[in-house]
């Protein structure tokens, strides 16, 4: 390795102990646990039939929702800990160029991950849409399920049409231009401005920094409201709905998970624009803002990945 | 100084060690054995005869279940997080793994996860009762209430591992001591860093399966029912995109584990060093595209199954020339026979047993004939049990005078060996002629002409089962009991800067600076 002279008298930071990592423990077991009670009691399925006595189960199904949000006041609690922790220890000197790279690295593979769960969306959509839809339509050696199981459907995208009326198909299908067309172009611009941002973070420009910043976030916040705006006019006009077979399945997920990350990344970015405000952040040490810049570029070519197969396509 | 650590339960919670974190991930995956292993006494006890004696049938598919469950995510991956965090920052020179903090949350997620798996069997309507592949639709529109704990218990797994897997990556890759170059990390570092490679592609498509299947359960989607233009068969794609790597990610770290085992026992080097990182490097990247060997008989089109069919046989390659490696190290090698030795040489013999019935089953128009069968079991059972648990058991011989300054007893570990490779056999190899003659898995009850085999399989299990408890007894005598001190260098054969720089035990903290690697 190149830099071996310099590690060698470097120290690497081993924090003696923490509580919030039991502390985020805890809270996701919270969260999970009541989310699973809240969900049942709150679709109605599978949930625990009420009895006359006392039970557990009824009692838990009940109080999910508590549960639910009592995880998630604990998982902001821990994460606004732990991030202070570093941050303090960050801004104290304590982190050495070698940890710099641990984060950054760390960073890296967190978001190969998340790719790696919207590829299982997209699998599930390229699967149904290429290989499912014909068969169900008979090709290949399906002729007999299609003439007995479905004999009126046809091959045809977006599914507006579905195979049997057990679920009630759109109808009619999203457009590409319109919302989802200014919504590109939104997020094209917020990877712009944020790179923008970077540069005058390198080049000590902390004006130009704060603000590109927190125009990012705006845009963000803007593409957030026009796509709630669009989920409306979905449900009302189009009639398409998560339940609206494979292709409201396949739309809702991958741009409600897509938009979940947007949210994120939104909060990361004013989180970001706040700790610009209060002076943190050097043109040699700034990890928090750069996984911050890394994030909200991936988030970007979900999108345009989406834009291509969910709605042009 | 270097030994001083902080006391009492908070030690445990709140701890940023990789050792105390290595051995909380050991014991908890023993814990998590010896429950799912429970499990499997209760499938052997009902089996033993034809007929129904103990339990009612969807209880018997709740234990098949949950056993899978268990042993997967909670006995065999973290027992091999375990030994990855007390052995990687030794081997490789580093003061800790890379982000102590997160290694800390990675672990202490499990047990919660674990609780939430486990409360489901109290649940109404039973534990989950679908198998551990959990197939649409039996998972979703037939699962019972428990289903989503289990959805959720499994996307904690699913960060647990995540976290650990990028925390073990980013350990080699940024921790190396200077001159621990790439090429010359021990190979248990190699096959590990390849593992966190394949949990850190396929947990989240996990994760994304699960997803599917409580949004398919809950709010209306179709992506596992034809009637909404979805497919039940999409689910087990998906599942098995994560399944096959997955076997993987339980055994490339034991065949890790044997690559430093067997060099040390024949006092010889390791055959073929850097054939070994490219084979395993090939098996990983192989296994993303095998997945539909598990659905041959689903109703693929048939360049399909020819193509997944190949694609599987081609892992016999590399897989072969690991075997072949570890032979070759043995080959006029000064070999002597303890513990450890015993266990990697019966994981080569053994998995390669199960690696032979793997390539049966990997071509399509046979495996209509074995496809859930008893086959089936009896091969991964035989890469899972005598490859890695055997693995793990041969690495916590091999290491624990490294852990804990104290020898084993060496009488009591060659019996741990020859009852644990005895019963193995009588419980697994039997499996092998009940499938082939056509005894379908995961069913209570079966044809008399079955009966000797089962009760064999049964006898067998029981046995094994027991012996697992001596396994026990043993590392509490080790550790907490009499047990003779250890020198630093119990194994002449040993190598490695854990071996080669660190007393036993080794202190708290190891390489606060880095060691010179020769
Ligand atoms: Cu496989």
């Amino acid at each position: 390795m190149s830099t071996e002279n310099e590690e060698k008298y470097e120290k690497y930071y081993v924090p003696e102990q923490s509580p919030w990592p039991i502390v985020g423990a805890i809270g996701l077991f919270l969260l999970a646990f009541g989310g699973a009670n809240f969900i049942q009691n709150s679709t109605g399925k599978y949930a625990p039939a009420a009895t006359d006595g006392f039970s557990f189960q009824v009692m838990f199904s009940e109080w999910g929702w508590f549960v639910f949000a009592l995880g998630l006041a604990i998982m902001i609690y821990m994460m606004w800990s732990w991030w202070k922790d570093t941050i303090q220890e960050s801004m104290g000197g304590l982190y050495s160029a070698q940890m710099d790279r641990s984060f950054r690295q760390g960073m890296l593979w967190f978001i190969s991950s998340e790719v790696m769960f919207f590829v299982a969306f997209f699998g599930a959509l390229f699967y149904t849409r290429v290989l499912v839809m014909p068969w169900l339509a008979g090709e290949g050696n399906n002729a007999m399920t299609h003439a007995l199981l479905y004999p009126d459907f046809m091959s045809h995208w977006p599914m507006t049409m579905l195979p049997t009326d057990k679920f009630e198909g759109a109808r009619e299908a999203m457009g590409a231009a319109g919302l989802p067309a200014i919504n590109t172009a939104i997020l094209l611009t917020s990877s712009w401005t944020l790179t923008i941002a970077h540069h005058a973070l390198k080049d000590g420009n902390r004006s130009a920094l704060l603000n590109y910043t927190a125009i990012t976030a705006l845009l963000g916040i803007i593409f957030l409201g026009l796509q709630v705006w669009e989920y409306i006019h979905a449900y009302n006009a189009l009639g398409l709905t998560l339940g609206s077979g494979i292709y409201g399945s396949t739309f809702f997920m991958l741009t409600g998970f897509h938009g979940l990350h947007v949210t994120i990344g939104t909060i990361y970015l004013i989180v970001l624009t706040v700790r610009i405000a209060s002076g943190h952040f050097t043109a040699e040490n700034h990890f928090a803002y750069e996984a911050g810049a890394w994030y909200w570029h991936f988030v970007d070519v979900v999108w345009l990945f989406l834009f291509i197969f969910v709605y042009v396509l | 100084m270097a030994d001083h650590h902080p006391t009492g339960l908070k030690r445990w919670l709140f701890t940023t060690n990789h050792k105390d974190i290595g051995s909380m991930y050991l014991w908890f995956s023993f814990v998590m054995f010896i429950i799912g292993g429970a499990m499997a006494m209760v499938i052997r006890a009902e089996l033993y005869q034809p007929g129904l004696q103990f339990v009612d049938p969807n209880f018997f598919n709740s234990m098949t279940t949950m056993h899978g469950l268990i042993m997967v995510f909670g006995a065999v991956m973290p027992s091999m997080v375990g030994l990855a965090n007390w052995l990687i920052p030794m081997q490789i020179g580093a003061p800790d793994m890379a982000l102590p903090r997160m290694n800390n949350w990675s672990f202490w997620i499990l047990p919660f996860a674990f609780t939430l798996l486990l409360s489901s069997l109290f649940m109404d309507g039973g534990a989950p009762n679908f198998g551990w592949t959990f197939y649409a639709p039996l998972s979703t529109t037939y699962g019972p209430p428990s289903t989503d704990f289990f959805i959720l218990g499994v996307h904690m797994m699913g960060i647990s591992s995540i976290m650990g897997a990028i925390n073990v990556i980013v350990t080699v890759f940024n921790m190396r001591a200077p001159g621990m170059t790439l090429m010359k990390m021990p190979l248990f570092v190699w096959t590990w860093v390849i593992t966190a490679f394949l949990l850190i592609m396929v947990m989240p498509v996990l994760a994304g399966a699960v997803t599917m299947m409580l949004t398919d359960r809950h709010f209306g989607t179709s992506f596992f029912d034809a009637a909404g233009g979805g497919d039940p068969v999409l689910f087990q794609h998906i599942f098995w995109f994560f399944g096959h790597p997955e076997v993987y990610i339980m055994i490339l770290p034991a065949f890790g584990v044997a690559s430093e085992i067997i060099p040390a026992f024949a006092r010889k080097k390791l055959f073929g060093y850097s054939s070994m990182v490219y084979a395993t490097a090939s098996i990983a990247l192989l296994s993303f595209v095998v997945w539909a060997h598990h659905m041959f008989t689903v109703g693929m089109p048939v360049a399909g199954e020819l193509f997944f069919m190949i694609a599987t046989m081609l892992i016999a390659v590399p897989t072969g020339v690991k075997v072949f490696n570890w032979v070759a190290t043995m080959w006029q090698g000064s070999m002597t026979f303890e513990t450890p030795m015993l266990f990697a040489i019966a994981f080569v013999i053994l998995f390669t047993i199960g690696g032979f019935s793997g390539v049966m089953l990997a071509m399509a128009p046979v495996d209509f004939q074995y496809h859930d069968t008893y086959f089936v079991v009896a091969h991964f059972h035989y890469v899972l049990f005598p490859g890695a648990i055997f693995g793990t058991t041969a690495a916590v011989y091999y290491w624990l005078p490294k852990w804990t300054g104290k020898m084993y007893n060496e009488k009591l570990g060659k019996l741990h060996f020859w009852l644990s490779m005895i019963f193995v056999n009588l419980t697994f190899f039997p499996m092998h002629f009940s499938g082939l003659a056509g005894m379908p898995r995961r069913i209570p009850d079966y044809n008399m002409m079955f009966a000797d085999f089962n009760q064999l399989a049964s006898i067998g299990a029981f046995g094994l089962g027991l012996t697992q408890i001596l396994f026990l007894a043993i590392l509490i005598k080790t550790i907490w009991g009499k047990a003779e001190k250890s020198s630093d260098k119990p194994w002449d054969g040993a190598t490695g800067l854990e071996w080669e720089q660190l007393p036993c035990p080794a202190p708290y903290h190891t390489f606060d600076t880095p060691p010179k690697v020769s």
